[in-house]
């Protein structure tokens, strides 16, 4: 190992460098900012609801009122995109969200208090990364109704055993480092050294594993979707692709365009992860790459 | 006992406890499922006036405290009775034990497939780490990874039966066809190509990058410095003193991954109208059919626990020095 490898990464200037260097990951980022702005101003370029017939049907790209092509019922598919994309990313961020609260408590739990509340905590994960996890989704929308409470829930459900795992590493490798030592003689409770000592400390590992599930989440609410068991309300991707799915001889581009927003979204942020495992931990950085 | 005898049968006993485990969070999905656990069972509205609702609850002994429930369920679970289903009018089991040998031959051939592709093409990537065949693998790989099933399998229709029209795109076998003996062997095997590909496709990716990621820690230890002192050809190097290092911790992975191959069959069968579990289980969210449903669930997670056993079969065959795992 390198002496450059040894020294930990500081936010500012190290961090941002390091991420740069990796070119993947800024060709990520700026496909990212795209479908952020996209989503973002949704409702700027496409005023009217996604749902509306704005065009006849089957009308195929590059047509004068739907730039690329209308469904089966008349509607824009550029519409439902730009739509999509806000469902897209608010269930991939709430989910992955829900998934770290679960994932991190259960695995400082376990991590720092070790024994049987570890055996436990370890048991129970396991069970969960046993279960086919696109089935246990399923079952669960499908059972609680499809709506984005239960979406979100669900693949936050099936989502969280990794981060859980990750987490306890991290927390019984800090716990008997010297730092925690110091606070336990200072006398500080065990809430405050797991949440102030040394949470804080075992961030960055956490921050690289949620950037991949984000895109883990976007992939697993697109399949829901494609089932039809997606949010009855909500415009969304996976939907778009499983309606145009019996029509694909007809009409390619209904099916087409869906996806590849799906893929482009999914490879920017797993591009993007790579870079902040890159940025933000530098002593793995060097691995796979040479 | 020999120790292989002895982590065989620890891991038999634990499998028995997850099974039994995902048996009872199947249970108390029914009772946590808004509405009338009765109305469930017989598969919502339409099928269920009250007169027949009514007599579920008093088969199922619905009026019972839960833990009676409970104890009901459990030893039907263990008889292998899953139950009824109202919808198709068959037992959950015959209908499920029908659908798996599609399932089974679908995951299993892509996971045999993805397994070989992602080691080779692995291997070939770390290998060369840093020249075009490496970037191009490792791109591949990349947009592989990112690309949801369902959409790669329509496109493969589009390209291969549609446009070029090579394969074809839905269902086992040419109906109608009558073919016998090795005709219709080939012919179903011409039927399993695109649902194959599109299966394992991800999953190649996902072995690709763990088989690299692992040689390229693997290469530069000391006992592979050792065999080239030694003089030993590059290709026994890679096979026998590399290889065998780096694979283990893709063994593991894949083997934690067959439950999600199996939810993926979801998708393709869905996708190429394939009659197995996974089309059963599209089938059943269309129609409500909750009892079929969980039947699903706890057979792919039985799929799963044997998978994971046989895995870690592979893996004290592979590496010697394990022992009794925790």
């Amino acid at each position: 190992m390198t002496a450059a490898a040894i020294t930990p990464s500081r936010k500012g200037a190290g961090f941002w460098g390091a991420f740069a260097r990796n070119k993947g990951a800024v060709i990520g980022l700026a496909f990212l900012t795209l479908i952020v702005l996209m989503a973002a101003f949704a409702d700027v370029l496409y005023p009217d609801s996604p749902w509306d017939m704005t065009a006849m049907p089957f009308q195929p790209p590059l047509s004068d009122d739907a730039l690329l092509g209308s469904d089966t019922l008349g509607r824009d598919i550029a519409a439902g995109i730009a739509h999509g994309a806000r469902v897209s990313l608010l269930i991939g961020l709430t989910s992955t969200a829900v998934a770290v609260l679960i994932g991190v408590f259960l695995g400082a739990v376990s991590g720092f208090y070790g024994g049987r509340v570890d055996d436990l905590v370890m048991r129970f994960t396991e069970l969960f990364q046993t279960i086919p996890n696109f089935v246990l989704a399923v079952v669960l929308v499908a059972i609680f109704t499809p709506s984005l409470t239960s979406i979100v829930l669900a693949i936050a459900i099936v989502s969280w055993p990794p981060l859980a795992r990750l987490a306890r590493g991290e927390f019984m490798s800090l716990r008997s480092r010297e730092f925690v030592h110091a606070a336990v003689t200072t006398g500080q409770s065990n809430m405050t050294i797991i949440w102030r000592q040394i949470l804080p400390n075992s961030l960055s590992p956490i921050i690289v594993s949620a950037s991949l599930m984000v895109a883990t989440a976007i992939l697993l609410e697109s399949s829901l979707s494609f089932l039809g068991l997606g949010d009855p309300n909500l415009m969304s991707w996976g939907y778009m692709v499983g309606a145009a799915r019996t029509v694909i001889r007809q009409a390619w581009w209904m099916s087409f365009f869906p996806g590849i927003a799906i893929l482009l979204t999914v490879l920017a942020l797993n591009l993007v992860g790579e870079g902040l495992n890159d940025a933000l931990n530098p002593k793995l950085a060097r691995k796979g790459r040479s | 006992m020999p120790r292989i005898a002895l982590f065989i049968s620890q891991r038999l006993v634990k499998a028995v406890f997850v099974v039994l485990a995902i048996a009872v969070f199947n249970f108390f999905l029914v009772h946590a499922a808004p509405g009338d656990p009765a109305a469930v069972m017989a598969g919502e509205a339409g099928a269920a006036d009250a007169k027949f609702v009514e007599q579920l609850r008093q088969q199922f002994g619905l009026d019972r405290p839960l833990y009676e429930q409970l104890g009901t369920y459990m030893s039907k679970v263990v008889q292998a009775d899953l139950g009824y289903s109202y919808r198709q009018q068959r037992p959950v089991f015959d209908l499920l034990v029908d659908r798996l040998p599609v399932t089974l031959s679908l995951t299993l051939t892509a996971f045999v497939l993805a397994l070989l592709g992602g080691i080779a093409l692995g291997t070939l990537a770390a290998m060369r780490a840093g020249t075009w065949s490496d970037t191009a693998i490792t791109v591949v790989g990349l947009t592989a990874y990112a690309t949801p099933i369902f959409w790669i399998g329509l496109m493969l229709i589009l390209l291969f039966s549609v446009n070029l029209g090579w394969l074809p795109a839905f269902g086992t076998e040419s109906i109608g066809a009558g073919y016998t003996g090795w005709e219709a062997f080939l012919d179903r095997a011409r039927h399993l190509v695109l649902p194959v590909t599109t299966l394992g496709l991800f999953y190649m990716a996902v072995y690709t990058r763990l088989t690299r990621a692992s040689i390229l820690e693997v290469r530069d230890m000391d006992f592979v410095k050792t065999a080239r002192a030694k003089g030993l050809p590059e290709w026994r190097i890679v096979s026998v003193h590399i290889l065998r290092n780096a694979i283990l911790p893709v063994i593991t992975v894949a083997g934690f991954q067959a439950g999600h191959l199996i939810g993926g069959s979801i998708l393709i069968e869905t996708v190429f109208a394939l009659p197995g579990i996974g089309r059963l289980a599209f089938e059943a969210v269309l129609q409500r059919d909750y009892q079929v449903l969980l039947g699903i669930f706890l057979l792919t997670s039985v799929v799963v626990v044997v998978f994971n056993l046989l895995t870690d079969l592979i893996y004290s065959l592979v590496d010697p020095r394990i022992e009794v795992a925790p």
